[in-house]
Parts: C-alpha cells; structure tokens; sequence
C-alpha cells in the first residue's frame, strides 16, 4: 500500500509537503446481504490534490462505484478514513455528511436526474435551496452556473425540452451551483453519443483548467478516460493502477474533427418541443 | 430549510399533479363538508327546541295525572281520576312559589264547518291558560269567565284547524259543530308551529274545561294543570312542594306511587337540548369517519408519490437536503392537501347547509366552533395521516434512491 502512495505522488507531480484535497487510507467497504458478506473495497489508499483530473476506471464489481459513493459522502467506509479538506468525514454524522455534499460536492449522474416539469433555471437551484441562502441570491448563482455551461438561453426551458447534452449540461451547473471544491461525476457519457460526449468532456475540461475545479470522473470508456490527467484502474475491491495518462486527448481541440451533426438535431428536438 | 421555501416547494409538488391533488382533496372536502353542515343541522335543531321552549315559557310547570314512574302498571292521564280543580286551587293557595294555574282536559273530536269536516284535539281550559302559555289571540278573544261558569259552547280555533275548515274566511262569530253541539267560534290562535315532540300545536280547539268535562268528555276531574312559577328557579323548588302537597291530598302513603308527576319547563328542555345534542354529535361523528377515509386517500397519495418522486429524494438528498429536510417537505405537502381540502370543504358545507335550509326549509345555524374545529381537524389529519410516508421518504437510502428505476 505505502508503495501505491508512493507511486501517486510521483505520478501527479505534486510536492508531498502540500496537504491532499481527499485522502483515504486503507477504506474497506463490506455490504451485508443476508448471511453473505461481499467487500466492495479491500484496503484503499489514495490522494487527490485540488486541481486534479482524475478518472476511476474498473469493470462492474470492481469496487468502483462503492468508492465513488464513499468520495461522494454518500457512504461510510465500514474500516479506515476519508479526510476530505483535512476533515475525517468517516465520523461525521448524516446531517454533517449533507452539509459537505451541498457545500463541498457536486454530482454528476449517468441519467441526469433532473426533476421534470421543473425548469432548467429551478433544477439549478435546487443544491442552493438547503444552503439557506436568499432566493435573489439563488438565482443569481443558478443564472451563473448556467452560463458556465453556455446554457444562459435554455434558463427556461423544461427537462423535456432540452436534448441529452443540454440535459446534461444543466446537470453539470446544477453541480456547479454551490461552488464546490470538487465534481464527482458518474459516467455522466453513459447515455450520450460521442460527440456530445466529447462536449461534456470539454466542458469539464475547461473548468477544471480555468476554473482550478477538481474532476474525479467515473467511467468504463477507455476513449473517455483519455480526457482526463490521471487514471485509477481499480479490480476486486482494489486499487491496482494509477498512472498518468499518457497522450491526454484535449476536447477543445477534438471536437473540430468530429462531424456536427448532432448540432442539427439538438436544433431540430429544441424546435420541435 | 426555511418554512417558506418548503412551502413553496410543495405547492410545486401539487401543482405538477393537479387533477391528483384536487381528487385527493376531494375526500376532505367531502369529510369536512359532511361535518359542518350536520353540525350546522343538528346547531339548528337545538336552536329551534330552545326557541319552542322559550315560547312556552321558562317559568312552566306542569302537572298532570297518571304516573310517569317506568315498570309497574301504569295508567295513563285518561284513565286516572284523582287529580281535580280542588287538587289545583290547594296548589294555588298554598304553594306560594305558584303564581298561576290553569286546568286542562283533552279529548278527540270530530269538527264540522258546512261541507268541511276535520278530526283534531280539544283541550277545555281556563282563559289565564293562554297567559301562562303566552299565546296570543290576534282574530276575535278568548272566552270569558262567564263561559266557564256557564259551561258555554264556545270555542278558539288553531290555525290549522282554522285554515282547513274555513279556508280564508274569517271563522270568528262562525257557528261549527263539535261531535252534534254547534259551537260558536270566538277567536283564532297566533300560529305556534311545531311543538319540541314535533306535533303541529295549531292543529288543536279550545274550550272552556266545564264545557269538555260536561258536553263532551262527561268526566268531573281534570287530567292536567298548567302553572306558571314566579321565576325559573322557583319553578324547580315548586316541584317538591306540589308532589307533597298533592301526595298528601291523595292519601298516598310514603312507600307507594304518585298518582300524578310534575314537570318544569327547564327540566323539558334540558332533555330537549340533550337529545338535540346527542343528534348533533351522532351525525357530526358519521360525518368525521369520512374525514378518516379522507385521511387514508391522502396517505395512500403520498405513498405512492414518494415511490414514484425516488429518484428526486435521492437527488435531493445528493446535494445536500437532510433527513429532515425531506421529512418536512413531504409533511408539508401532506398537510397542504389537507388544510386546502379542509378550506374548501368549509366553503361546501356553508354552501350545503345553505342548499338545506332553502330546500328542505331545516333550519340551519352556522357555528364558528365547528368551522374552526374542522380546519384544525384537517390539518391534523395531514399531519396524522402524512407522517408515515414522510418518514418512509426520509429513511431512503440516498444510493438505493438514485439508483431506483
């Protein structure tokens, strides 16, 4: 394990002096099922500095979505600790742990989850609702997210009204809203093509570059994975790779050599609802 | 979470399934609706007993013959003898709490006028029973003491019995016959309506008692004697001094039965207003079992509204809602259905009992009690029937919720 570390530090290129953004050490995850007891994660150590790209790789079962659920307070490790910020929010309480997901997270989903019948603008707000800020204030920062993702245009446009890039997009500012240190996304390509993938990728690109936004992005696409600085390649519960990746592919300059195509049709379903 | 923001959040929730909301309000409406108008019935009822007690005068006491002991042989006023004018000037003359009495004999006789004939109630009495009673005699008057004296044939007319013989002729001056006796008509009554038993008072002839007992019952004593005490509260403590004095006069020994009971007036309407009132909550507790199945369809809305809204708790609770948060939110939407349901099934029942009294011509009276009581019952049953689903919303699992198709 001290040896994997090791190898992560080296890899990202960061001085070991300066304090990691999340570090796990030695996170076991165990499920109960009845009389059976499968451990999703077996011994996990890692660190990811602010500013990080990183992708999380692994077949089904490999642990991957139990530590994504950890990173994302949305679990508790069963064994070990996860200090995030410096915090070690394997303790924390369920109402704490809620408190850091609305302030310090932002997800990203496969399947977008927007609310329906809700506008893009108010799926925005919703993180800012348990922030107990204004509403005047909620709305701005919505309005800002949404121009992050070059979505000002579509504020009011309901869920079924908006194509499956656009859908993901105001998931992305939905994300965004709160200003949070961190964006764990979850296959947030699983159900796009490849083009409007390519844009999302993009999207996160330019955050995490401009913006100093720290990526953990969940995929099993190695094509996707390429977008990202550095990789984590996880089987049977446990880390067993982490490089850098090599040749990273940068969606800005990708997406010129890609057919438009799917612009006409975003055009067309936004027209046709 | 603020108050308002969860407020507004559920008034979104309802909204973006209205024709849901509104059938699940229904069932309030109907509860809430059902309770204020048999309220406002039953309200009513006790109302119009008060009223017809009022008129017969708060100060009454009645006395009549025959025992109102239950179990035993009973025989009724009719058939028992003992009580006599002599009975009522010894209660006149020596119970001082007793300002005044009238004697009463009754009986069933057939009227005639021309080709009209109609079968009612006589009652012979004496002309101070219409002051006691406070009755009034706006056409003609009543008979004099020389009447009784004389035992004349003459007699005042109720107005429905007035109306069915004589239609819209005047009958005072107008000779009737009563059984094979004309009778001359001296007066018609003021319209008494529905007496607390719900029989028609004005559906009745008066005569004096010696003209009854002699032409037409045949019988020597009376069967009742209607007093009037100097206040309320003397009408009570007569009582005990009558059925002395009477036991006494009867030679009844100590052990055995009255041969006569008395009444006051506040004791009958205290039985009135009971069993006016034990109406009322019957009907208003028929009517609260709708608000419960109410209650179940509110529950069973929102059951079925936190399976289908999974996903968006589990989202929720991704970017931060807590627990509580979500508890509250659910509990709210509950409590919104039902405090709208509850307002409009006010503005139902009003209408209803509104539709009541102009149709059916029941009296109706609106109480704020029981609107106020139903607000706070709906409410109650959002908060009662709403908590379930809501705790079952809030203990999802944020993982299992966002993974659920």
């Amino acid at each position: 394990m001290a040896e994997s570390i090791a190898v992560t530090m080296e890899c990202a290129g960061v001085a070991s002096t300066r304090s990691a953004l999340i570090r796990l050490e030695n996170v076991h995850k165990a499920y109960n099922l009845g009389e059976v007891q499968v451990h999703a994660l077996r011994g996990v150590s890692l660190e990811i500095r602010t500013g990080e790209f990183v992708a999380v790789m692994g077949a089904s079962g490999s642990g991957k979505s139990t530590l994504m659920n950890i990173l994302g307070c949305l679990d508790r490790p069963t064994r070990g600790h996860y200090f995030l910020d410096d915090t070690d929010v394997s303790q924390l309480s369920k109402v704490e742990l809620a408190r850091i997901r609305n302030r310090k997270l932002g997800f990203v989903f496969q399947q977008f989850n927007l609310l329906s019948r809700t506008s893009a603008l108010e799926n925005v707000e919703l993180p800012t609702i348990y922030r107990g800020i204004s509403p005047q204030e909620r709305e701005q920062h919505a309005r800002e997210a949404l121009e992050r993702v070059g979505l000002s245009d579509r504020a009011h446009h309901y869920p079924s009204q908006l194509s499956g890039g656009q859908q993901q997009r105001v998931a992305i500012a939905r994300a965004l809203v709160n200003r949070p240190s961190i964006v764990l996304a979850d296959e947030p390509t699983g159900n796009l093509d490849s083009r409007t993938s390519v844009e999302i990728m993009d999207i996160l690109q330019r955050l995490n570059e401009e913006q100093g936004l720290t990526v953990v992005l969940v995929t099993h696409e190695h094509d996707i994975a390429q977008y990202a600085k550095r990789a984590f390649e996880f089987r049977d519960g446990k880390l067993r790779r982490d490089t850098i990746v090599p040749d990273r592919q940068i969606a800005r300059e990708v997406l010129p050599t890609l057919p438009s195509l799917e612009d006409e049709d975003e055009e067309d379903l936004t027209e046709a609802t | 979470m603020d108050f308002w923001n969860t407020l507004r959040l559920a008034l979104r929730a309802l909204a973006r399934n209205k024709l849901r909301s509104s059938l699940t309000m229904l069932g309030i409406i109907i509860g809430v609706g059902a309770v204020i108008a048999t309220v406002s019935i039953g309200q009513g009822a006790e109302y119009l007993v008060q009223q017809g007690i009022q008129s017969m005068g708060t100060n009454a006491v009645f006395i009549a013959a025959g025992s109102n002991r239950p179990g035993g042989a009973r025989l009724g006023s009719w058939a028992v003898k003992t009580l006599t004018l002599d009975d009522m000037n010894a209660v006149l003359r020596e119970v001082p709490l007793i300002r005044e009495a009238a004697p009463a004999v009754v009986g069933r006789v057939q009227v005639v006028y021309q080709n009209q004939n109609w079968n009612t109630g006589i009652t012979g009495t004496a002309p101070n029973y219409f002051v006691i009673r406070s009755w009034p005699v706006p056409a003609g008057s009543v008979f004099g003491q020389e009447e009784v004296d004389s035992a004349a044939d003459v007699c005042l007319l109720g107005t429905t019995v007035a109306r069915i013989l004589f239609g819209d002729e005047n009958p005072v001056g107008k000779q009737i016959r009563i059984g094979n006796l004309p009778f001359r008509v001296v007066g018609v009554l003021e319209s008494k309506g529905q007496s607390v038993m719900g029989d028609d008072q004005d559906d009745r002839i008066f005569a004096p008692y010696t003209t009854v007992q002699r032409k037409i019952s045949g019988i020597t004593w009376i069967q009742f004697i209607n007093a009037s005490a100097v206040s309320q509260e003397a009408s009570v403590a007569a009582v005990p001094q009558i059925t002395a004095l009477l036991r006494e006069r009867h030679h009844i020994r100590s052990g055995e039965d009255d041969d006569f009971f008395v009444r006051t007036q506040s004791e009958v309407a205290d039985i009135a207003q009971q069993t006016s009132r034990v109406m009322t909550l019957l009907l208003g507790s028929i009517a609260s079992v709708s608000l419960i199945v109410g209650g179940t369809g509110i529950m069973n809305i929102m059951l079925v509204s936190v399976t289908e809204r999974t996903r968006e708790i589990g989202v929720r609770m991704a970017v931060g809602a807590t627990e509580n948060d979500v508890q509250q939110q659910f509990l709210v939407e509950a409590v919104t259905l039902s405090k709208a349901g509850g307002l409009v099934g006010i503005g139902v029942g009003l209408a209803g009992s509104a539709l009541i009294s102009n149709f059916l011509s029941w009296p109706t009276l609106i109480s704020i009690k029981a609107i106020v009581t139903a607000a706070i019952f709906s409410a109650g049953v959002g908060i009662f029937f709403g908590y379930y689903p809501a705790r079952k919303a809030a203990q999802l699992d944020p993982i299992e919720a966002l993974r659920y198709e």
